[in-house]
């Protein structure tokens, strides 16, 4: 028996020596290829991006795609999953902003070496840089943005609010028919999104640290103060506390809203839905919580990722520095509507086209935006904290916001220590 | 049959086994030692391996920390209110869901039981929501009550745009609903195994002593059907114990939803914190060894044949 092992292994390490052998002979000139796993965007422009960066790689790697659902939490699900059990199969990873802290923390994607890092941010908004970094290291390459804006209309509202309390003043003078405004305040990722941007807007931030709780107490109680008169206001949407990108979206499409707080993608969906509201449609900067201090609009977009399991690390860099270069950017952009990461590319004529008369505006609000706390290793866990201690809205009370910044400081303090079931 | 008389045998004493006896023995050991050594490496191993888990600081996304802890994880799942809040919402569907299946369950066996013309077809009718996989059925109740693409909105009998999934207490009532929909066929497929075994003279012996309909059904059917009533209420409650794609899909857990097994998932898939998700599963194993060492006791004690032979 033990005699028959060894024969069978020494046969087994042969065969994997000629096998091996067989396989340096072919890679000379062998095509890699590489799996970018990534959410299907529907204008198709990340195909057209990788298939003109796989041509232009003169045989050297080859872009292929693997979807993820079009859900951030249900993408991620499926990612870590992966990257837990060390899939190798994974080579680019389309990640969201906040994952950044989460994936490098656990060692599931590489730093990003020091030359493609400092070609990957030339001329990248340094909000969007925070996003990418991890303890002082760029992990990510970042290919798009996004950003929210208020968005209004000019037939009701002729200049646009500066504050949140401008804006619901004039909500009530509208009244409840024609007046209302939309926000996202349902209990997902978009609640996290409105709260940060109002704790960041008040001047203070959640997380000062990876593992340190900021919320300092005046600044964090404004916010929620402004929180809680939104969620009263009459003029806030009925299906408030369910409300999304989407539900926001098609009520103000619906012609009962006069504001509304989404990104870009609104605008050409207005253009092809409701002819006449695009006509009086006008897009102005995130309010501010207090009139002395400049709004922190929030930060979304897309970062390129490389497995720490990818087998082929070094083309999958040189990859994604083939898909983040302007000419690409730009395209992103035309098709996809999704706002570049390069300052600079803003003063093109092909982006003014996107965004006809608030390339500009865009370019300001990320400039000026505040990305949400994911230098937390444990985000995933602070985004359920926050969204526990504050969903529904409803049950803020503006004239007394002390209980509900208690229970925000102590959740969001249980949660970067990570204590407790969520 | 052939157990009950070794056993007595065995209580008197020790008699020395036949050499046929051995070798039956022998070959009975081998027969079985496949299965067993299966079963010990599906089941065994898994659960000692979550024991294992949960007693570790053990998070994929904090690959340098680790190390025993002991039970500061099961500390941690007993003392959170969303874990009670867990064991609440699945007892109450399992409770509600169960007692509605059972008595639908009978209707629907005594019916195929009784059918006289069409009974393949009644059967076969009957039998569909069970064929249906889970998930499917979870999105087709999910799609009929929601308010963007649903009929149920409107039937006209409450408001048109009534958020069925933006409260608790209705969100249960649908999930309730599909798991009485998809399981109450098994209810009555197991009911109507136990009706089969009923000796039809006996209710003509009633019928001849001047019986009513109800007296035979409540002083024949069901003391005889009590054992195989037990046994499919055990499994039912077992499985509705474990109910997680039916809220999985209907409402992710939102409105303070969660079964214990969505908990459980989140922990272990979403926050990838193996020692508290481990923590999370043993405590659901235990909780089911406890329903299921219930229910055994109650069959043990109301089988008529068990009583017989005490």
């Amino acid at each position: 028996m033990r005699r028959g092992a060894i024969v069978g292994l020494g046969l087994l390490a042969a065969m994997a020596l000629a096998l091996s052998a067989c396989g340096d002979d072919g890679s000379g000139n062998a095509r890699v290829t590489l799996k970018w796993f990534i959410f299907n965007e529907p204008s198709g422009a990340p195909q057209k991006i990788a298939d003109r960066c796989s041509a232009q790689s003169h045989g050297a790697y080859d872009i292929r795609f693997e979807y993820l659902p079009s859900q951030a939490d249900q993408q991620r699900e499926q990612l870590v999953r992966r990257l837990g059990a060390e899939d190798s199969s994974l080579d680019l990873i389309g990640m969201d902003v906040v994952w950044t802290g989460e994936f490098a923390n656990a060692g599931w994607i590489r730093p990003v070496p020091a030359a493609t890092a400092a070609a990957v941010s030339k001329d990248v908004f340094p909000s969007v840089l925070k996003t990418a970094t991890f303890k002082g290291r760029l992990y990510t390459v970042p290919i798009w943005s996004n950003t929210q804006l208020l968005w209004y209309r000019k037939d009701r509202a002729p200049t646009p609010p500066k504050t949140w309390e401008q804006m619901l003043a004039m909500a009530a003078k509208i009244g409840p028919a024609k007046g209302r405004f939309q926000v996202q305040a349902n209990r997902y990722e978009g609640l996290v999104v409105l709260v940060n941007q109002l704790i960041e807007s008040a001047g203070t931030a959640v997380l000062s640290g990876p593992t340190q709780v900021e919320l300092a107490k005046p600044q964090t109680e404004r916010a929620l103060q402004v929180l809680g008169e939104l969620s009263h206001s009459p003029e806030a949407a009925a299906n408030l506390t369910t409300s999304t990108e989407d539900t926001a979206r098609l009520a103000f499409e619906g012609g009962n809203s006069t504001f509304m707080i989404n990104y870009p993608y609104v605008y050409p969906s207005a253009k092809a839905d409701v002819p006449a509201i695009f006509k009086v449609l006008g897009a102005a900067k995130l309010p501010q919580v207090d009139a002395d201090k400049p709004s922190k609009p929030p930060i979304g977009g897309i970062n390129i990722g490389v497995s720490a399991y990818s087998k082929h690390p070094a083309e999958a860099f040189a990859a994604a520095r083939c898909l983040v270069k302007p000419q690409n950017q730009i395209e992103v952009a035309q098709l996809g509507g999704l706002p570049p990461v390069r300052s600079d590319l803003y003063d093109r004529p092909q982006i003014e086209k996107t965004y006809p008369g608030f390339a500009n505006l865009i370019r300001s609000s990320i400039e000026d935006a505040a990305p949400r706390p994911s230098i937390s290793p444990a985000y995933q866990d602070l985004s359920l904290a926050i969204q526990e201690a504050l969903h529904p809205t409803t049950g803020i009370d503006p004239k007394n916001v002390g209980p509900t910044y208690d229970r925000l400081h102590d959740y969001v303090e249980k949660a970067v220590k990570r204590e407790g079931l969520l | 049959m052939s157990a009950i008389p070794i056993g007595k045998r065995r209580r008197g004493g020790k008699p020395p086994l036949s050499d046929k006896t051995r070798a039956e023995r022998k070959l009975a050991f081998m027969l079985c030692a496949p299965a067993v050594f299966a079963m010990l490496l599906v089941t065994a191993y898994p659960i000692g391996y979550a024991i294992v888990l949960s007693v570790q600081k053990l998070d994929l996304r904090f690959p340098d920390e680790g190390g025993f802890v002991g039970l500061s994880n099961y500390k941690t799942v007993l003392t959170s209110p969303l874990w009670w809040q867990g064991v609440g919402n699945t007892a109450l569907i399992a409770v509600i869901s169960v007692a509605i299946e059972l008595v639908i369950g009978m209707g629907l066996a005594l019916v195929m039981h009784r059918a006289i013309f069409g009974r393949g077809l009644v059967r076969t009718a009957v039998l569909i929501p069970y064929g249906i996989v889970t998930v499917v059925g979870a999105f087709a109740w999910f799609f009929a009550f929601d308010p963007s693409s649903g009929f149920v909105d409107h039937l006209g009998i409450w408001s048109p745009d009534k958020a069925w999934f933006g409260s608790h207490g209705s969100s249960l009532a649908v999930i309730i609903m599909a798991e009485v929909w998809k399981t109450t066929p098994f209810m009555a497929l197991l009911l109507l195994a136990g009706l089969a075994t009923i000796d039809e003279g006996l209710y003509e012996a009633a019928r001849v002593d001047g019986a009513t309909a109800w007296q035979r059904f409540s002083r024949i059917t069901l003391p005889l059907l009590k054992p195989a009533l037990l046994v499919a209420l055990l499994f039912r409650t077992l499985d509705a114990f474990r109910v997680f794609d039916s809220i999985f899909v209907m409402t992710r857990g939102s409105e303070n939803t969660e079964s214990v097994s969505i908990i459980g998932y989140d922990q272990l898939i979403s926050r990838l914190n193996l020692g508290l998700g481990s923590a999370v599963s043993v405590l659901i194993f235990v909780l089911v060894l406890l329903i299921a060492f219930i229910f055994v006791k109650l069959l043990g004690t109301s089988s008529p044949v068990g009583q017989g032979e005490r």
